[in-house]
């Protein structure tokens, strides 16, 4: 996020798996895990910078591409991204997916 | 269909050695992402919201049993089991893995297939009516031209940094199912008075956010000068189209700005130069590629099939499929079957592997090994004995391919939107699997009759809103999804740009108000054989606009 707004929101480092594809968010120990539940959530604008410092690092290691830190809430004992198409990143599409195997979808289907 | 020669055979499998070590470049840090980003793209690799993404062409929609096993092949091994059939005619797999890339284009190859300029500032796929070769209207096959433009165009060294992408269409019928006049060029199989053989030639049709329709340039090109025409369009365009703006970079930009007649004037000056270089198009080359699209070997049969008359007096269900998913064949005694990919509350365009191995065995037994991807996210097998038309579908009811929709209200075409893709910006599959659960009752869609609803999750309408009898457009205002209408869009011969009839709808309503129009017509319509579409051109979209804004006071 290039521009900051004024109220500041708790942010997480987020990117994808430079080999797989794999949506990824930052842990507090650097590693990149596929659960949202392990970020490290930054709650200041000084927090902020330092994680996006660390995640550039890790683009730069070619570790993972298409680094954004996206705004987060807590929602109870869960964290998510404010935004839809961000939640729709962490959690998977909101469609039953049409495989023939037991069904891989990470996400419940959303009432309209 | 067509084979690969030597050359083609080694130039594919040289670009897959090439991009093997690209990536493998890249995944050791020798490659910046900057760097390797382009190349990828060269490759049809996207990076989506989820994961990479592989878009392979399939050439003008035609497809062996071979090949679409294959391509399931690929949906069970590499990704989540199955893949989605794209307005383009190309077939995407969402969930596909950066290292598993060169593998999979190596797998591609052996099937004489690839995913070579499906991106980037080229020529891409080029397309053609899904009915060809097969439809009682077709004046010729389009599908030697569109193979000839495709290798006249396979990195083509002058047309591999235009402006912008570049997308051609070629029908061989009055009826356009090919949506020629919204591509960059669209070509119609013509003839003369003298009956020759020639294009109508359309240019700079377009949807996306400046939709078009084409100008028709040419009324008659002989079939001779088709590169040589081609090559003086694409040369004008390399030329002229802006390159400051990518919003204003289509050709499409170029023909409104210079006006139809000096953009016409530029093209055929620069014909006039290069027609009688080396681009003619020669009769032996052209007969050539023709013999790879020859007719396969029909049977002489009736016109009419008693065991088909016979499925339809017993079978009810058979009755509803051959209404509306057998078309009439060029051939006494065979259909064309269009395979509905729109399950009700199904994504519109999937296929799971199991799925595409049926339709695979099915073309292998029934229909001479052929099976066509449509730009309206179907399958259809292109030549069907009507004798056999009953076990045909008893087939692909066994596969749940044997929806009896096609162009009815649940025949929907939608992208991926925000469920998918990193530009989207609001959802439509959800909308499509809702507005095909309103309408699932099948005696209330065939009372609806014909009409086409197509939905893009953002302004490069990538779902052909613009040109949706419906359209359906997702926008984000907010944070919050909204959808906006267009009403009385076409995109066959009768090509016309839907209007905006209102502001948009939340998520919650959009459904009630696609129902709402379609009461209105119901009401409205003046028989059951007046078409949505004749009605709306009819009456106007003033009162769809009265009972969508009055309902949603």
């Amino acid at each position: 996020m290039s521009k900051r707004s004024k109220t500041f929101a708790p942010v997480v480092a987020t990117a994808n798996d430079l080999a797989t594809g794999t949506v990824v968010f930052r842990t507090p120990d650097g590693r990149w895990s596929a659960d949202l539940a392990t970020a490290e959530i930054a709650t200041t604008p000084a927090e902020a910078d330092a994680l996006r410092l660390r995640a550039d690092a890790d683009v730069a290691a070619d570790r993972v591409v298409d680094l954004a830190l996206v705004p987060v809430v807590r929602d109870g004992a869960f964290v998510r991204p404010t935004a839809l198409r961000e939640l729709i990143r962490a959690s998977g599409p909101t469609i039953t997916l049409p495989t023939d195997a037991p069904r891989i979808g990470r996400a419940a289907r959303p009432t309209p | 269909m067509y084979r690969y020669d030597e050359f083609d055979r080694a130039f594919v499998h040289e670009r897959v050695a090439e991009f093997r070590d690209q990536v493998g470049r890249r995944l050791s840090g020798e490659l910046t992402e900057d760097q390797f980003k382009p190349l990828r793209l060269m490759n049809g690799v996207y990076l989506q919201l989820h994961a990479y993404m592989l878009r392979i062409a399939i050439p003008y929609g035609t497809l062996s049993s071979r090949q679409l096993r294959q391509l399931a092949a690929i949906a069970r091994d590499h990704d989540r089991g199955y893949g989605h059939f794209t307005t383009r005619q190309n077939l995407q797999f969402n969930w596909i893995a950066l290292k598993d890339v060169p593998d999979i284009l190596e797998k591609l190859a052996a099937v004489e297939m690839h995913a070579i300029q499906t991106s980037g500032n080229c020529i891409r796929n080029v397309t053609a009516d899904h009915f060809a070769g097969a439809a009682a209207d077709e004046i010729a096959d389009p599908r030697p031209y569109a193979e000839i433009l495709r290798q006249w165009s396979s990195l083509h060294p002058e047309f591999t940094f235009l402006p912008r992408k570049f997308k051609i269409a070629v029908t061989g019928s009055p009826h356009d199912r090919a949506a020629i006049q919204t591509h960059d060029i669209g070509l119609q199989l013509t003839r003369d008075a003298t009956g020759a053989l020639g294009f109508v030639v359309y240019v700079g049709g377009g949807q996306g956010r400046t939709p078009m329709v084409a100008r028709k340039i040419r009324d008659f090109l002989p079939e001779r000068d088709l590169l040589a025409y081609c090559t003086a369009i694409l040369r004008v365009y390399n030329l002229e189209g802006r390159r400051d703006n990518k919003y204003k970079a289509r050709i499409k930009i170029l023909v409104h700005e210079s006006g139809e007649a000096a953009f016409r004037e530029a093209v055929e000056a620069e014909f006039a130069a290069l027609r009688d270089e080396a681009l003619d198009l020669p009769t032996p080359e052209r007969d050539r590629i023709a013999t790879y699209f020859a007719p396969p070997p029909f049977a002489a049969l009736p016109e009419r099939s008693v065991v088909f008359e016979r499925a339809i007096a017993a079978d009810p269900d058979f009755a509803r499929f051959a209404s509306r998913n057998a078309h009439p064949h060029k051939v006494p005694g065979y259909a064309i079957v269009t395979v509905s990919l729109k399950p009700v509350g199904g994504p519109p365009g999937d296929a799971t592997a199991t799925q595409m191995e049926a339709v695979a065995d099915i073309a292998a037994h029934y229909a001479f090994d052929e099976i066509r991807v449509s730009h309206e996210q179907n399958l259809v097998l292109p030549h069907v004995r009507r004798d056999d038309l009953p076990a045909v579908f008893a087939a692909l009811r066994q596969a749940g391919l044997a929806t009896p929709n096609a162009g009815l209200v649940t025949d929907i075409i939608s992208c991926p939107g925000l469920d998918y893709c990193a530009l989207a910006t609001a959802r439509s599959i959800p909308v499509a699997e809702r507005i095909s659960e309103r309408f699932a009752d099948l005696d209330r869609q065939h009372e609806i009759g014909d009409i086409k609803i197509k939905i893009s999750g953002c302004i490069n309408a990538c779902g052909h809103h613009h040109v949706g009898h419906i359209g359906i457009l997702g926008l984000e205002r907010k944070g919050e999804e909204f959808y906006q209408i267009t009403l009385g869009g076409s995109g066959d011969e009768t090509c016309t740009i839907g209007e905006i009839v209102g502001p948009g709808f939340s998520s919650r309503r959009i459904v009630d108000a696609v129902e709402t129009v379609i009461d209105t017509y119901l009401a409205l319509r003046t028989s059951p054989r007046e078409n949505f579409l004749a009605a709306y051109r009819r009456l106007g979209e003033a009162p769809f606009r009265e009972a969508l804004y009055a309902a949603a006071e």
